[in-house]
């Protein structure tokens, strides 16, 4: 990995960048070939605090210090080959990266008869890009002295990855999951508690992810000295974003060698779907720096943006304040945040990470919404011609690089001349029981009440008999609104 | 427990020398803590140092459960021993509260709270009784309207200024900017977990007072005030600061005559929402009572 310090984003000739006079590079690429290019500044390693306005310390000052300390651990590590080694034989030995680079060669028909190549991190351990990410902070945990980790989670991804990694290091667990979530999601309330994780249903506010990390916040807030808050996206206080995006970089660096290797060249574009956007960033770092690639992040349409109910933050959010950074943010004209809506409980949620922020304003990304309806059928379709089932969140990349590949290929002789790769962020198997609802395969909400049932009267079971030993078990209830 | 409305407030016998009916003549030197004389926070603190005792901080929500409720009580508060009224914007996302204050603001913005009603409640308070009122505010509300039209209609208003949970000075440019134009006080908070290099950062960028919170943790009643609040308190004068008030767990007056003993305030929150949850406006009221009876120290309670 690069450790020269980048230039802050600040400085940029984003301008000059965009009209393609002269490239921003900043010679801190490990990989250079073709199309990468050089010059005064570069749009990969941004450290933070701020991407342009955005980014920064929106944070109580109880947390301060925390976050202080993070920061200087994290800096040492990421520059210490010891960490450095230790995160790539994680990777290797437990993730099993590289993940492939699959070319999907039936689905490829449907985008035009542009070359569609997906990034498979549904490949990974605990079936998501997740992994990267919280086996990075969960070490960092580790040096810090922390004995415990808490974590929020929409789906359930992050929270599972985040028991694994826990259960891997020898650290407590706390994860909090909106209560509707919890319910939604039942199969991956087990699987966390299975883990040896404690799963707190958060019941305040709209019970999904937002108000998830407002209960870890609180938690953090109330035991810092222990504990280390493993935020799951590339959103937050500094240094979370730039942080979280380290841990994710593997993928854009494994993506842009592998496609290199498979066809020769850069692709045309890269398409990822953007929830608080660490997926998304972690690709798009390969190739911020080529001028040639086209990048495309897909926010949740919902039912549609016309309709109000969505999660497409940077299509139609304001700048605002939200979990520590400074972003675009789903929220009305009193600055209270507005509940989003997405068929995907991993993009369900009202703000994004601020590099994401800086990158749209500055044109290096494009950023577009999907619709629900767009997202199942793209999910459908790559079940039946690649045999792959997606997660319902990367199924909105796979949607958008249909769109993509139907645009860049309108006017080409040869179709397959155009190259795009989809991150494939995460696995379906968790979506299995939305995706038959959806299709009218099963009665699903029959299925998922009864799984949900179980799950919720085990957990209970559990509550109740910690509740008259265990402190931590009071506390937790009292989160959750007495 | 009777309501005496003569106990404190419009009958203040202020011998401060800027009383708050001055409406603020703009600040001295920038970001000094506490040095204008326009200071209303630091105006009330003063008040009540001349007499001997500390100052008694009291929160409520704004709209909870409606404006008028807001107002008519915290007037009772400045009736019944608040020096400093402390009204809470509501907001979707209050990361530093804890359950009774999430469930208050969350039932007030179901009834339809709107954030520029603040300005009536501070102005419906302000008409009525001396007492500095502040607004608590989450950063993105005053982002939304805007800094410096948020401060200008508070300023409007009669208010003191804001006291803001989840900005730290690093980030506070604007409120500076438009804090010194306005004449409002900035009261940032300082935690046990600040270095004394924050702390000096936050005592320079404050004006009015310095808010520390007594304990690392969301706001909620405690059963005791932790140890750390009183060293903190010394940290924080050591860092420069002339008014440092405590917060955070307090909500008995025993534990406001405990930090009346090294502190020049307390701020109580939870506890009075949760007598307004429960009795109204009188319980606040008679809470209120209660509480200041700690303000002076052991043995010299006033008969």
């Amino acid at each position: 990995m690069a450790t020269t310090p980048a230039a802050s984003p600040q400085d940029h000739p984003a301008d000059a960048f965009l009209s393609g006079a002269t490239s921003p590079a900043g010679g801190t690429s490990t990989n250079p070939s073709a199309g990468s290019v050089t010059g005064a500044g570069s749009f990969r390693h941004a450290a933070g605090p701020y991407f342009g306005s955005y980014g920064g310390r929106w944070m109580p000052e109880s947390l301060i210090a925390a976050l202080d300390e993070l920061e200087e651990t994290f800096e040492k590590a990421k520059v210490d080959p010891e960490f450095l080694a230790q995160i790539a034989d994680l990777n290797k030995n437990y993730s099993g990266r590289p993940s492939l680079l699959t070319e999907a060669k039936r689905f490829s028909a449907h985008a035009g008869g542009a070359r569609i190549f997906l990034k498979r991190e549904d490949l990974n351990h605990t079936g998501s890009h997740k992994i990267n990410n919280v086996l990075g902070q969960a070490l960092l945990a580790k040096r810090m002295g922390k004995t415990r980790v808490i974590a929020e989670t929409g789906a359930g991804q992050h929270g599972v990855a985040s028991a694994t990694a826990a259960a891997l290091l020898g650290l407590e667990c706390v994860v909090y999951m909106g209560a509707e979530d919890c319910r939604r999601q039942a199969l991956n309330v087990a699987r966390m508690q299975l883990l040896g994780a404690t799963v707190v249903p958060v019941t305040n506010g709209s019970q999904t992810l937002k108000d998830a990390i407002n209960e870890a916040l609180r938690d953090w807030v109330a035991n810092v000295d222990s504990t280390h808050y493993l935020l799951g996206t590339a959103a937050g206080a500094h240094p979370f974003p730039a942080m979280v995006r380290f841990f994710h970089e593997v993928i854009g660096e494994e993506a842009r060698g592998q496609i290199l290797e498979q066809t020769g060249r850069l692709p045309d574009a890269v398409c990822a779907c953007i929830g608080g956007g660490s997926n998304a960033i972690g690709i798009f770092h390969g190739f911020l720096d080529d001028a040639s690639v086209r990048l495309y992040g897909f926010e949740a349409g919902g039912d549609g943006v016309e309709t109000g109910r969505h999660a497409a933050t940077i299509t139609l959010g304001r700048p605002g304040v939200l979990h520590g950074a400074r972003s675009y943010l789903m929220q009305d004209e009193d600055g209270q945040t507005v509940e989003s809506h997405s068929i995907s409980a991993g993009l369900d949620y009202p703000g994004v990470g601020p590099e994401h922020a800086y990158l749209a304003d500055i044109g290096r990304v494009s950023y577009e919404p999907i619709t629900d309806a767009e997202a199942m059928e793209a999910f459908q379709l790559l079940c039946r011609t690649e045999g792959i089932i997606p997660a319902i969140e990367s199924a909105h990349a796979l949607a958008g690089a249909i769109k993509v590949g139907q645009r860049l290929t309108a006017d080409q002789a040869d179709p397959a001349e155009t190259i795009i790769v989809v991150n494939l962020s995460g696995r379906g198997d968790k979506d299995v029981e939305t995706a038959a609802a959806w299709f009218d395969l099963i009665d699903a909400e029959t299925a998922a009440e009864a799984v949900a049932e179980a799950v919720i009267r085990a957990a209970d079971t559990a509550a109740d008999a910690a509740s008259n030993s265990a402190p931590n078990a009071a506390e937790a209830n009292q989160w959750n609104g007495k | 427990m009777s309501v005496d409305p003569t106990l404190n407030g419009s009958s203040t016998n202020g011998s401060s020398t800027n009383g708050s009916s001055t409406n603020g003549l703009s600040t001295e030197g920038s970001g000094t803590e506490g040095s204008g004389t326009a200071s209303k926070s630091a105006a009330a603190i003063d008040r009540a140092k001349a007499q001997g005792r500390a100052a008694l901080i009291c929160y409520i929500p704004a709209g909870y459960p409606d404006v008028q409720t807001t107002i008519d009580a915290g007037i009772a508060l400045a009736r019944n021993g608040a020096d400093l009224i402390e009204i809470g914007i509501p907001y979707s996302d209050p990361v530093m509260d804890g359950a009774v204050i999430q469930a208050a603001t969350t039932e007030a913005i179901a009834n339809g709270f709107r954030v520029s009603s603040i300005f009536d409640i501070v102005a419906g308070i302000t008409a009525a009784t001396d007492a500095a009122v502040l607004v608590m505010t989450y950063w993105n509300p005053v982002l939304r309207l805007g800094v410096d039209e948020f401060s200008r209609r508070l300023a409007a208003a009669g208010g003191a200024g804001l006291i803001t949970p989840d900005l730290i000075p690093e980030e506070a440019s604007q409120w500076l900017e438009a804090s010194q134009k306005y004449g409002l006080d900035r009261v940032f908070l300082v935690a046990p977990s600040s270095t004394p290099e924050r702390l000096a950062r936050t005592v320079e960028a404050s004006r009015g007072f310095v808010y520390a919170v007594s304990i690392m943790g969301v706001t909620g009643t405690r059963t005791a005030v932790s140890s750390t609040a009183e060293s903190l308190v010394v940290n924080t004068r050591a860092a420069g600061a002339a008014r440092v008030c405590v917060g955070l767990g307090v909500s008995n007056a025993e534990q406001v005559r405990e930090i009346a003993g090294y502190a020049d305030g307390v701020i109580v929150g939870t506890a009075l929402v949760a007598a307004l949850r429960d009795g109204g406006v009188p319980a606040l009221a008679e809470l209120t009572t209660d509480l200041s009876s700690g303000l002076r120290p052991a043995g010299t309670e006033a008969h």
